[in-house]
Formats: C-alpha cells, structure tokens, sequence
C-alpha cells in the first residue's frame, strides 16, 4: 500500500479523500493556490504545497505544478477528486511516466469516453443501449432532416463537443430541424471552436440515472447500483438519491450489467460512473460515461456500505477487489443535497464572501438514520470566486426513502450558514414538494415547478399553527427574561398575561398559553391545542422543539420589530404581540418596498469605480451603466432596456452595500 | 356618592378622547397612533399612572375660552418598562394639533422635575405642530421652561425623545437637548424652519420629508439617533434601549440574566483579519461575537459609517461600543466619525457604562475639506471625551492602530485600563510605505531599497509587540478568546474607583 498520496484538488473532495486515506494509515498532500491558503483541505493534509495563484488554469489544473508538488513530496499517487485534472488523459500518462500512480482507470479509458461520439460508438458495441441516433456527423441542413425523420422526432440535435447546453436544440419537426442544425453549428464553432454536429432521438419524460462501477486491474468489475440523479438546474445536479424510485430489479440488473460490460469493453479500472437518461416506459439509454469519482457518490457509500474512495486507492495500489457482484446490496435509502453558494432568491446568482456562520447539522451514524455532510469549508473560512459554488454535500440515509426525506428536512433545517446567499431553502422547499415526494421526477422538475424561480416556500396550516406555539414559547420566555432586569420596582414587576396574538408574515392566530419552565401549553382560538416543549434559551438562533411530540427545528433571530423564523424554506417574520399591542399595530399602514424596477441597484458589496453615464442621458439596452469593483474585479452593470437616467446617486469612489442604489431611471 | 364616582369616570373618559373620535380616525388614517395609545405600546401593560389629566389652559384671546379639551395636548405620568420606572409625556396631535401652550409645558416641566428628583428617565414622545400661537409669548415661555429641565436633567437622568410627527421651530430644541433621538420614517420630520420659509428666503425648494424627514436626520444630519418603520416599532425599540440604560447617573447600568457562556469561543476570529492589510471585514461581527447573545443596540448607525457606537451586554450588563469600521474609508477618524464617538463615550461616561473599544484605524481623513471643516478641533472631540472619561476603558486593538488616531482611541496613554492586540495589530507613527517615503526620501528613485527598507520598517513596526515591551499593551490576545478576556476585563473593574479633579465643569472644543 502507498505511504503517501498527493490530492490533486480542493474543498470537500479533498477532504473527502483525506478521510479515507488518513482511516487507512496512508499520509496526504495537499496542494492549494493563493486563495486556499487557509482552506479546510490545507489543514487536514499532513503536508500542503503551495501551487500558485487563484485561478484554476494557473494553479489546479497546471499539470506541471502539480507534478512539482509530487517530486518536492515524494507521494507515490495522486487521486484526482473531480474536475480538474481528474479527466485528463495527459495528465494521468504524465504520471505514469513519472512512475506515480494515478488513482483513477487506465488512460486508454480516459480517452475512450472522453470524446462523446466515440464513447457511444464503443457502448453501441459492447451491447448498450444508445440513444436511437445517427452515429456519424451531420454534412448540412437537410442531410439533418433526413436523419431526423428516419428517427423520428422529437430529436436533439448537438454538438459533438458540446456541453452545459450549449449547442443544444430539439426540434419537432422538419423546418426545426433545418433550422436548429444551423443554429447548433454556429453555437458550437463559436464555444466550442468544434462544429461536429449529431442528432438523436429526443427522450421525454427523462430521468437522469446513474451506475457507478468499480473495477481492478485483474480483470474484476462490479456495479454498485444507480443513482437518480433528476433534480438538476441548468444540468446542474441539486438533489441525487440512492437508489432510483423509478427502477425495478429487473432494470436495474440490465443497467448494471450494460454499464459492466461497457467499462470491461475499456479495460477500465477504479470507480466510474455510466450515465443513462431513462424515459417514462423505463427505456434507458446511455449517455456518457465519467471516468473518475463522481461529486454524488456518497449516497452510493451509503446504501452499499462501500468505502469508494478507499476502493479506488486499493485498485490504484494494485489490489483486487474484496468484494463480489453477489456481495452488493442495497441497503435503505440515500438522499444527498448539494448546498451551494448561490442565492435563489436572486435567481442562483454566485454568491462570495465570509462564512460569519457555518454549523452543519451534527453528524450521526445510527440504525435509524444517519446524517452524513461532506463539506470542505469552516465557520471564519472565505467562499471564493474562483471555483465551484458548491460548498457541502448534505446526505442523509434511513431505512426507507419517506423517513430519508424527513431525516434531510431535519437536517436542512438544523444547519445554520450565514455570511453569503446559500439555497438552503431551496433544498427543503424541494424536500416538501408533493412531486418530488412522489418520486414522479424528471431532469425538468425545476424548470417545470418553479418556472418564476424561487420566492420562498408557503407552509401548511397546520406546520404554520406549530410554528406559532413555538414561537410564543420563544417569545414568552424572552419577555419572561427581560423583566427580571435589575432595579425593577419593587412589588410593582411587570407581570405577562395569558393571551397572544401571533402574527407569522401575514397569517394571524390569537393563542393563550400556560408556559412552564419545560414546557408550554398553547390553546388555539379554534379550540386546537399544541405542547410545546423546547430547551431552548434567548439568543439562541437554533431552536430545537418538540411540538406534540414531533420533532420541529427553526432558526430564529430577533430584528427590530419581529422575529425572524426560518424553516422548511419559509422565511417569516414573526410578531407575537399582547391582544392590546395586536389592537394597535393593525392601525400601522403596511409600507410596500419601493419600487426598484426604476433603479439600478448595486448587485453585490463593491466599490464604484466609474459611473459612465450623465443624468438625463438616454441609454439603450445593453449599454454600459457604472462599473463597481467587488472581490479585485471589475463589474460592468448594464442598461436592461431602453430608459432615460434621471438621477444618479452614487458616484466614483463610494463603496456600496447590496441593493444600495445607484441610479434611477425615468 | 355613586353619582359622585360616575362623575370622575365620564371626566375620564372626555379626557381620554383627546380632541374627539373624528380627529383620533384621521390620527389612524396617516398610520400614527394617538397619544395614549403609543404610551400602551411604550410602557408595561396597566403600568401608566397619569398625571394633570384634567389640567386646561387659561388662554381667553383669539376665542380659546370657548374651547378647552381636559389635558391640553400633551398626556404625562410615569409607569415602568420592564418594571423599571421612566416619566413620559406625550404630545396629542388631536387636541390643537398638539400645539404647546402654557400649561402644556407645565406639565411636561412637572414630570421632568419629578424625574430628576426621583432619578428615572425622561422619554418624550414628540407630535406638535409647535407654538400654540393664540398664547404668544406664554407659549415660547414654556418653551424655555422646558429647554432649562433637558439642560439640567441632562446628565442626571437619561432623556430620550421620540419624533412621530411634525416637530418645527423652537420645538425642536428640545429634543436636540436630550441623548437619543428616534424618529419614525413618512411620518416624522424636524427642521428649525420649514420648506415654505425656505424657498421664501433662499429659493431653494424642497420638501418636509427631504429637508427634515427620518432619511436626512439620521444620514446626513445626524440629528436623529435611528429611524423605524412605524410608531410600533419604534415605541418598542424605545423599550429596547431603555432596558440597556441604567435610570440615573446615580446608578450602576442594569444586569439582566444571560444564556450565553462568558468563555466562548469563536474560533472564526482567527480568520477575521484578512491576510492583506488594505482588504477590508466586517467590524460588526467582531462586537456580534464579543456581545451576550450576538445582541447589538447601534447608535447612529446610518451615519460616519466609519465608527460604529452602540451597547451591548457582557455578562448580562451594559457596555457602550465605539469600533472603528474597516468597511467605510478604511475606518478612519474624520469630523462626523469624531464627533459621533465623542458624544457617545461622553454619554457612557455620564451613566457609568463601561466602555469597550476596538481599534483598526489608519488615522485621520487628510484633505481640505476636513482641515478646512475643523478636523482639529473635532478629532479633539473624542480625545477629550476618551481622556476625561473615568469608566472602565478596555480596549482591543484588532488592526491597524496609527499615528495621533491610535492615541485617541481609548489608549493606555488615556487612561484605558485593560488595553489589549490582536496578534494581527500593527501600532506605529504610520504605515510602511509612508513611514520609509519620510525617513528614506534620498532613496526613493531605488524601487528595490524601498522595497527592503519597507520589509524592515514591517518586520519591526507592522506588530503588538513594540508597544507591548513598552507596556503600552497589556497583553496581546488570541482573537477566539476575545470574549472571554474582555468579559474578565470588565470584571475586574467593577470596583473601579477614578475621579477627575473638582472644577465647575470643563471646556471641551465644542
């Protein structure tokens, strides 16, 4: 076995690597560039080199840099993580020529599947399902309509180097064939600088459904069962599960032996992961097949039981494998949420900057179920701009996939991150969406059921009703607390009544309750009651509580005016007021936000580097407006449509909060 | 003798209607509360004992003979917050437009005196539409009747004024006189003289809300202390504060129970200070993590953004804040920021609240517009009111601490008690680049000499430790234990004993 082994990437699946090498006795490297400096990676490595500065192509992905790092340490194998150089063929030869083992499948595998059309040919071959499609390239416009109406449509028609959905159209008939073909072409030339078209059979009512593979270098290769991995924004994977609630046995055993005989086709080694779409008849088809360890592989671990990683060393070192197709079951249910930096409140944009608060739900390993957080940051640390948004991965495994979702809702709501625009929310808006609980989802899900984006999630009655005994709890106690200041009059204390009205955003319950230190009981004006139980105290933002007995956490902050409650990806401001006080802020006129759709607001805190337009100036969509420094880099704001400035607010040189305005148009 | 109590009862309840439902419903229509109601938000429920309920002016001029309403435009009395006592009067918009006569400003004279006799404090909730005009000179009479109270209660007693309406003219020196002033935001405004004598004399147009509203006051005036949404939330932060102040300069600050372990740590402060010393953080998340429960009561916090004031709670008792801001110029001292801190830690040390002060500050703002604004005189502002101050002083230099700003920010050298660094401080007569431009100008053409002349200067100033051999650190902190070393800190001077030689009072530069 390797004594030392370098990790050639960062944030979570660098640590995610550490762990298991670190559980089997084996030392790490780290590498890290000017803005890791203090990353959790750096930390957990037994040794850390210094690779260069921020960007990726100027220090994670210089394969030079990193083979530097391995001569200067002396590790006798890398693992990739993913991305990165985890997917370069050059970079794995370079190892080899180093003598260092790369802890990932053979080159020849690497290539094989590196290209899309030659990793379809090869699975054609090895007797795996393709999408029905035309294998070669398409020459023009109408050798495009052809092949589509001998497929038949709906069709795709895609660059062969395409990605990300760029170079994508489906076309329905003829004249969108013709036409997507041409527009296909010119996206592709123009991304991609590779205009090789394809066309296949668009599939409908598609899920995303994965096999991870796991071979050795003696000729052994065993599937470990599909991932469903549906929930995906702009092919972005949010939420994956383990296993697939769409599969039968009998699919599953034809997937995992296709994707078997595929990887065996390629002599392929370590972990690897065949992707298929799979339609609304359980038709599935392959797609690409990715030859390193994929970011959701966790939810596999967790039903299988299976180390992946410490797998993929164990290969890597020359082992066989220690464990038999037979030996793999399916154990429970696995769900992983990504948590990104991004705030969907504001359509997912990338947010940056200082984790101020970060505490993830604790994590539990029991017969019941278990909490499992692959994270690669820490309270204090900094969410750069420079890499992946994705900042942990949230799993949580119970014996079946209902009581999986309650345990993730649990645990989502457990979590606390602060600092930068996270979709937390998100995450448990999707975790009590009817549909996804169905199990009836599709790579559209997103797309389709939050079509205006997101704005937060509207809680049911009854969940509204718990939240408001708890919050009466809370606020019982911290009044309770204030009025045993000091220098009160003597026999004249403030004393609290019995009566409540609780108001959460706009719904209003009037309440009385009986607190106690333990406990409360709270008396609903329509006769329902709730027992309230909760440890706990004021200034605590958690606040785990019992209401009946079940389980309810939420994250509360006090605010001038309100409480803020969060929960199930609601965000509420809650006011518990004394029936008189109730009486009285009814009287207070609601005051709407200002309309901003006038303004040009600042979108992230930066300092103005130049306003480029005058008042009374006529500006036109697309047009230049000011250009605001955030984080060393310069960010144009832009006209949005046509409008006249009419009063321009900020000037050169202020530094700007977010939402600050600084210009108002007519 | 029934009829006899029936009788007090229907006087109250004329009273109690101000100046009639059809003038309260107009109240409601603009989203203001009446005078009695915002005194049921501000104080403890059944708490209000009133005062001169039936107390009428004895104005005959201009027809007023004819028209008394029981009270006269203004409701005052005492009831507690908390339990706590405070005098209260409140202004009635719908009797007279809340306009102040003779008698009015007798009542608020009668609990002001009551307040310093009996050392609680004086909240005023402001709603007039000025002079009763019909009384002349009576009214402006009053007027300074009341203006000699704030000048003697100040100090004394804490006094805090709430706008919730119009407040013009000789009015508004009353609130200008006391130590916190709030105002509600659409509602509220205060000038010396409105927009129409404005354009009449400067041609100058603008109207109430620019000129005096909640946004000009607490941004560019700093007249006002804060602004809230609406007279709720307003009445209830009131609430909030008070339960931060003690009742009199008489006596120690509150304590209240805490839940929050003196000796956490906030392991995250290790990685507040950026690694390069021009990238600004977020000075708020330092006093968050330092303060019981992460609870912050700002002062002023709309303007000179670059020092924030404010109190918080150490073991359940109130300490008053002044931290330099790195996020807003850099956080250093200029006229506003000087003059806010100043008449802030001048407060503290009025009501004996300790006072903690975290220091990253570069030095003053040069330019013409702040020498020829009086920088001198204003930065001496807070230098005087740190070295007069005789509160337990701690200090906490978190960055940068330079030149003449690092001796005004509360340190050793004024009389602070506990002054600790971060290892991340750097106390020096300036920065590198400035301090090797003086001392090695012959060698400025040589980029590569100024380069190793600044490493030097670095090296040996660009840290806690000069100043610590010197003693002017006490000792220098690790930043996760911040709370727990100045919580101890503070303990330690509970009993501490300073007093400033006897005079009449000083010559601070106003």
């Amino acid at each position: 076995m390797f004594k030392k082994i370098l990790i050639a990437n960062r944030g979570e699946i660098a640590c995610r690597v550490i762990k298991s090498a670190r559980k089997m006795g084996i030392k790490t490297v780290a590498v890290y560039s000017d803005a890791d400096a203090e990353a959790l990676h750096v930390k957990m490595a037994d040794e850390a080199v210094h690779i260069g500065p921020p960007p990726a192509n100027q220090s994670y992905i210089v394969i030079d840099k990193i083979l530097d790092a391995i001569k200067q340490t002396g590790a006798e194998a890398v693992h990739p993580g993913y991305g990165f150089l985890s997917e370069r063929a050059e970079f794995a030869e370079a190892l080899s020529k180093l003598g260092v083992a790369f802890i990932g499948p053979p080159v020849g595998a690497i290539e094989a599947m590196g290209d899309k059309i030659t990793s379809k040919k090869l699975a054609a071959e090895a007797g795996v399902s393709t999408v029905p499609g035309y294998m070669g390239l398409i020459d023009d416009a109408e050798h495009a309509v052809k092949i589509a109406s001998e497929i038949g449509y709906p069709v795709m028609i895609k660059a062969s180097a395409g990605g990300g959905g760029k170079g994508m159209r489906i076309a329905w008939n003829d004249e969108e064939a013709r036409e997507g073909f041409e527009r296909s072409k010119s996206e592709a030339a123009s991304s991609f600088g590779d205009d090789r078209i394809f066309i296949e059979k668009f599939v409908t009512q598609p899920r995303h459904i994965e096999i991870q593979v796991l071979g050795d270098t003696h000729g052994n290769c065993i599937y470990l069962n599909e991932r469903e991995c549906s929930i995906q924004r702009r092919n972005q994977k949010v939420i994956e599960e383990a296993p697939s609630p769409f599969l039968d046995a009998e699919t599953r055993k034809a997937m995992g032996e296709q994707a078997v005989a595929l990887a065996k086709a390629v002599d392929y080694c370590s972990a690897g992961t065949v992707e298929f779409i799979v339609d609304g008849e359980r038709n599935f088809y392959f797609l690409e097949m990715n030859t390193r360890l994929q970011v959701e592989h966790p939810v596999t671990e967790l039903i299988t039981g299976v180390d992946l990683v410490e797998q993929m060393i164990r290969v890597a070192a020359g082992e066989p494998l220690s464990i038999t197709q037979s030996e793999v079951g399916i154990n429970g249910w696995a769900i992983e949420s990504r948590l990104y930096a991004e705030d969907p409140y504001r359509n997912f944009l990338p947010s940056i900057g200082r984790l101020t608060r970060y505490r993830p739900p604790e994590e539990v390993a029991a017969d019941a179920i278990a909490v499992r957080n692959d994270t690669g940051v820490f309270e204090g640390g900094e969410i750069s701009m420079y890499y992946d948004p994705m900042i942990a991965k949230l799993c949580t495994w119970a014996p079946d996939r209902a009581s999986a979702i309650e345990a993730m809702r649990n645990a989502l709501d457990g979590f606390e991150v602060e600092g930068i625009g996270h979709n937390l929310p998100f995450l448990s808006a999707v975790m009590d969406h009817p549909r996804f609980i169905s199990g009836e989802i599709t790579t559209a899900f997103i797309a389709e059921e939050y079509p205006e984006g997101f704005g937060g999630a509207a809680l049911p009655l009854d969940t509204m009703k718990r939240l408001a005994a708890l919050a009466v709890r809370l606020h019982v106690m911290t009044e309770e607390r204030a009025t045993q200041i000091s220098g009160a009059m003597a026999n004249h204390r403030r004393a609290l009544g019995r009566d409540w009205v609780v108001r959460l955003d706009n719904t209003e319950f009037k309440v009385s309750v009986d607190q106690n230190p333990g406990e409360s009981d709270v008396l609903f004006e329509d006769g329902t009651s709730f027992q309230v139980a909760s440890d706990w105290l004021p200034g605590q933002i958690l606040a785990r509580g019992e209401i009946d007995g079940e389980a309810l956490i939420a994250k509360v902050q006090s605010m001038p005016g309100y409480m803020r409650m969060r929960h199930r990806g609601a965000d509420l401001k809650v006011r518990v007021y004394s029936p008189r006080h109730a009486e009285l802020a009814a009287l207070m006129h609601e005051k709407l936000p200002p309309d901003t759709s006038k303004m040009l607001l600042c979108p992230m805190p930066g300092l103005v580097v130049s306003i480029n337009v005058k008042e009374g100036d006529e500006v036109f969509d697309g047009q230049s407006l000011c250009t605001v420094e955030a984080m060393k880099m310069e960010n144009v704001l832009r006209a949005e449509r046509k409008a006249v400035v009419t009063k321009i607010i900020a000037k050169a040189g202020d530094s700007l909060a977010v939402d600050e305005i600084i210009m108002e148009f007519e | 003798m029934k009829e006899i109590l029936d009788q007090l009862e229907s006087r109250r309840n004329e009273a109690r209607l101000g100046g009639g439902q059809k003038r309260i419903d107009s109240q409601h229509a603009k989203g203001k509360l009446t005078a009695r109601e915002r005194i049921d938000i501000l104080l403890d429920e059944g708490s209000f004992e009133e005062f001169d309920m039936f107390k009428a002016h004895r104005c005959v001029d201009f027809g007023m003979a004819s028209q008394s309403i029981p009270g006269d435009g203004v409701v005052t009395g005492w009831g507690t917050i908390n339990g706590r006592q405070v005098y209260v009067f409140s202004q009635d918009f719908t009797v007279f437009g809340g306009s102040l006569s003779e008698t009015h400003a007798e009542k608020i004279c009668k609990v002001m005196d009551m307040a310093v006799q009996n050392g609680a404090p004086v909240i005023g909730l402001n709603d007039s539409g000025g002079a009763r005009i019909q009384e002349g000179v009576a009214s402006l009479a009053g007027y300074a009747d009341v203006f000699q109270r704030n000048i003697m209660a100040s100090g004394c007693v804490p006094q805090i004024s709430v706008i919730m309406g119009p407040c013009a003219g000789g009015a508004v020196y009353s609130p200008a006189m006391t130590d916190f002033i709030f105002m509600v935001r659409d509602s509220s405004y205060m000038f010396v003289t409105g927009p129409d004598v404005v354009k009449t004399v400067t041609n100058e147009v603008v109207t109430a809300e620019e000129l005096g509203g909640a946004k000009t006051h607490t941004s560019k005036s700093s007249v006002a202390d804060g602004a809230y949404e609406n007279d709720v939330v307003a009445l209830s932060e009131v609430r909030r504060l008070v339960d931060f102040l003690p009742l009199s300069s008489r006596e120690k600050p509150p304590v209240r129970p805490f839940f929050d372990p003196v000796n956490r740590v906030e392991d995250s402060l290790d990685t507040l200070v950026p690694p390069n010393a021009n990238t600004p953080y977020d000075m708020k998340e330092l006093i968050q993590k330092i303060a019981d429960e992460g609870d912050f009561f700002e002062i002023q916090q709309d303007f000179a953004k670059n020092i924030l004031t404010g109190f918080i709670r150490l073991e359940g008792s109130t300490i008053g804040i002044v931290a330099n801001q790195p996020m807003v110029l850099a956080g250093c001292l200029d006229i506003d920021s000087a003059r806010k801190a100043a008449r802030f830690v001048r407060f503290c040390d009025a009501f004996q609240i300790p006072i903690l002060t975290l220091v990253d500050v570069p030095g003053f703002l040069p330019g013409t517009s702040q020498e020829y604004g009086g920088i001198i005189k204003h930065g001496a502002k807070l230098l005087f009111a740190y070295g007069e101050a005789t509160v337990p002083k701690v200090t906490v230099i978190v960055r940068k601490a330079y030149g003449g700003a690092y001796d005004v920010m509360a340190s050793k050298h004024l009389r602070g008690d506990v002054n600790y660094a971060w290892p991340s401080a750097e106390i020096a007569v300036m920065g590198a680049k400035g301090a090797v431009e003086i001392l090695y100008r012959s060698e400025l053409g040589d980029p590569e000499k100024i380069a190793a002349r600044t490493k030097d200067y670095e090296d040996r100033f660009a840290n806690p430790f000069v100043a610590a051999e010197r003693g002017f650190i006490d000792e220098v902190i690790m930043p996760h234990s911040t709370r727990r070393r100045v919580a101890r800190a503070f303990a330690s001077l509970r009993t501490k004993v300073l007093a400033n030689p006897y005079k009449k009072h000083d010559n601070i530069p106003l």
